[in-house]
């Protein structure tokens, strides 16, 4: 099994509540840091342990901090995102569920480090639930000293709200998300000024993930050189998977970033393989939008080596062959998925959650959905096929934000990999009604 | 103007809310209360609801609207006292999403969109709610349903039916204020 730094506590009953959280070690990260610790050195660690963000972009969070501006009388900001919404993640419903006061803990330490006296968690809409554990959680830190005014006597003040959003996938990314703690639609921004520079309110900001602010703590309480000694190369430490599709144990692993992928995938410590005894057929290994790759391809690179769950090694041989870790979002497609059907569910989902400022997303997410339904009731030609790979190309890298390339690798990685499933749809349209393509839920219950 | 207004008790936390953002960006607060309006105001955002937010945070009324458009969960038009949000997407789908929602279709008799003729459900069909692991699933006020098999879906129609009481989105609990 791999060493766990955020879920060590998980199953740790009452480990929701602060003198639970505390007596397993919790908030010593903080009081070492508040008084041990400048906020420069702390930054120094973070940058030492080689972290990288979590949400899904894998950038070193060090040089992230590192770029925030601080001019003179200008209020700073950090911002969590726990706007989870990339399909296939639920990692951060996990953590913070379980634990909340890991995020807390986190949220306070990295605000000390980044001089922030206010920070906000903005959170889906649809975890009103999970806002309200955080909201007594925050209550309670706040009756022992941990928030507020001259935190743990160390003359740090800070308060840190929850902010709950309203059903809108594009708010994870992180302008829109500061539009939409601003009030307004969940419209991108225009880069630069990266929030850094100008982010909430036109201040300095930071936007980090859920899991990337909990990770700070075990950075602070070992040092970021013994973080930096887990994992492999650039991929250091440990990271949240959030396992689903057709295995046997869906659920959030914490892997030590090295597992090789075969592993993962059929070991009872992770997956535990496919369920109802049938064979692997596909994977998207990091959120809906990084691209699919079929059996061969996941378990192994195109060189033969077994690819393991890296940051480096799921992008070897870049798109043609790879894909990415993006958000750990791990779905697993068994023999019995139609890809095709698949693909005609994501592009559903990014049509609907395209913000509309620009166009080629706009227009094109619509136009892929339209065309693959077409595919998929059986009406679909061979042109529809090279019309889907013309599209996808016109939208990946033409918009404001990356929900235009989020939309289009599916599509290209789907037709790169599995041109044969699109061929029979489109040239042999009776054959796919003997298609099985998900299983049936009077199955699963008698499974 | 309009006769909606909060409780005392909504007013209360609508200010709470407020508080929580610096001053002149109280828009901040716009969100939450549209939430919150909801919540008090039968499930929905009529014009005159959205009308009394912007009141309180002294913005223009087409502020509240085109924020409340944008985002899923505000309703723009009345729904049943529970509305039942399935999950279309990804592992859902994969795990049998599409026959919850062919099922609950048969068993209230209405198609996704509609609500039923007594007023008791919604039924809607939602994006990703981050519930991947418990597929297939859906949600019904602040509530996860997963897991699901058609007898759960059975079994939860029949108790919220006899339960009969509107499920919204908790009101946010209170926040504590440093000053």
């Amino acid at each position: 099994m791999s060493r766990k730094l955020l879920l060590a506590n998980d199953h740790v009953e009452g480990i929701r509540r602060l003198d639970v959280y505390r007596k397993h070690g919790g908030y010593n990260a903080l009081e070492k840091a508040l008084k041990t610790m400048t906020p420069e050195q702390i930054v120094e660690e973070v940058k030492a342990s080689g972290l990288r963000g979590r949400g899904g972009a894998g950038f070193p969070t060090g040089m992230k901090w590192s770029f925030l501006a601080k001019p003179e009388g200008v209020a700073r900001y950090l911002v969590c995102n726990a706007d989870e919404s990339e399909p296939g993640t639920f990692k951060d419903r996990y953590l913070m569920e379980r634990i909340p006061h890991a995020l807390i803990e986190g949220m306070i330490a990295s605000s000390f480090a980044l001089g922030a006296r206010t920070s906000y968690i903005y959170i889906r809409g649809e975890y009103f639930y999970v806002a309200n554990i955080l909201e007594e959680a925050i209550a309670e830190a706040y009756e022992a000293g941990l928030l507020g005014k001259n935190i743990l006597n160390s003359g740090f003040d800070h308060d840190c709200y929850v902010q709950v959003g309203a059903g809108a996938y594009i708010c994870g990314e992180e302008t829109a998300l500061l539009e939409s703690l601003e009030g307004k639609r969940g419209n991108p921004r225009i880069k630069p000024p990266f929030p850094a520079i100008a982010g909430l309110y036109g201040c300095p900001t930071v936007v980090n993930n859920v899991e990337t602010i909990a990770a700070v703590v075990p950075i602070i309480q070992m040092t970021g050189a013994e973080y930096a000694k887990i994992g492999v190369g650039k991929s250091t430490g440990t990271k949240l998977i959030s396992a689903s599709g057709h295995i046997n144990k869906p659920g959030v692993y914490e892997i030590e970033l090295g597992v090789p992928v075969e592993e993962f995938i059929y070991s009872d410590a992770y997956c535990g393989g496919i369920r109802n005894g049938k064979q692997l057929k596909a994977v998207v290994a990091g959120g809906s939008s990084v691209p699919i790759l079929p059996a061969h391809l996941i378990l192994k690179t195109a060189s033969g080596e077994p690819r393991l769950m890296t940051y480096e090694s799921l992008s070897d041989g870049g798109f043609a062959t790879g894909t990415m870790l993006g958000s750990g979002g791990f779905i697993v497609m068994d023999e019995d998925t139609s890809i095709v059907k698949n693909l005609w569910n994501f592009s559903r989902f990014y049509h609907h959650e395209s913000c509309g400022q620009c166009s080629p997303c706009r227009e094109g997410t619509g136009w892929m959905e339209k065309i693959l339904h077409n595919i998929v009731e059986g009406h679909g030609t061979p042109e529809d096929v090279e019309l889907l790979w013309d599209i996808q190309g016109k939208i990946e890298g033409k918009t404001i934000c990356p929900l235009g390339d989020a939309a289009a690798w599916p599509v290209a990685s789907a037709i790169r990999h599995f041109k044969d499933e699109f061929m029979q749809y489109v040239t042999r349209p009776q054959s796919i009604k003997d298609v099985k393509h998900y299983y049936r839920v009077h199955q699963l219950a008698e499974a | 103007m309009s006769q909606i207004a909060f409780n005392e008790e909504a007013l209360k936390t609508a200010q709470r809310i407020i508080a929580r953002y610096p001053k002149g960006k109280e828009k901040s607060a716009l969100i939450p209360l549209l939430h919150l309006a909801q919540a008090e105001f039968d499930g929905w955002l009529s014009p005159e609801t959205m009308d009394y937010v912007a009141s309180l945070l002294s913005i223009q009324s087409i502020e509240a609207y085109e924020v409340a458009s944008f985002y899923s969960m505000f309703n723009l038009q009345p729904v049943g006292k529970c509305v039942l949000e399935v999950c279309r997407t990804s592992s859902c789908w994969l795990l049998g999403a599409e026959d919850v929602v062919r099922h609950i279709e048969k068993r209230l008799g209405i198609h996704v969109g509609e609500t039923t003729a007594d007023g008791m459900f919604t039924l809607k069909t939602v994006e990703c709610l981050g519930s991947c692991g418990t597929a297939p699933m859906l949600q019904c006020g602040a509530d996860y349903y997963e897991n699901l098999t058609l007898e759960k879906v059975d079994n939860l129609i029949a108790n919220l039916k006899q339960d009969g009481s509107r499920r919204t989105y908790p009101k946010p609990a209170p926040v504590k204020i440093e000053s």
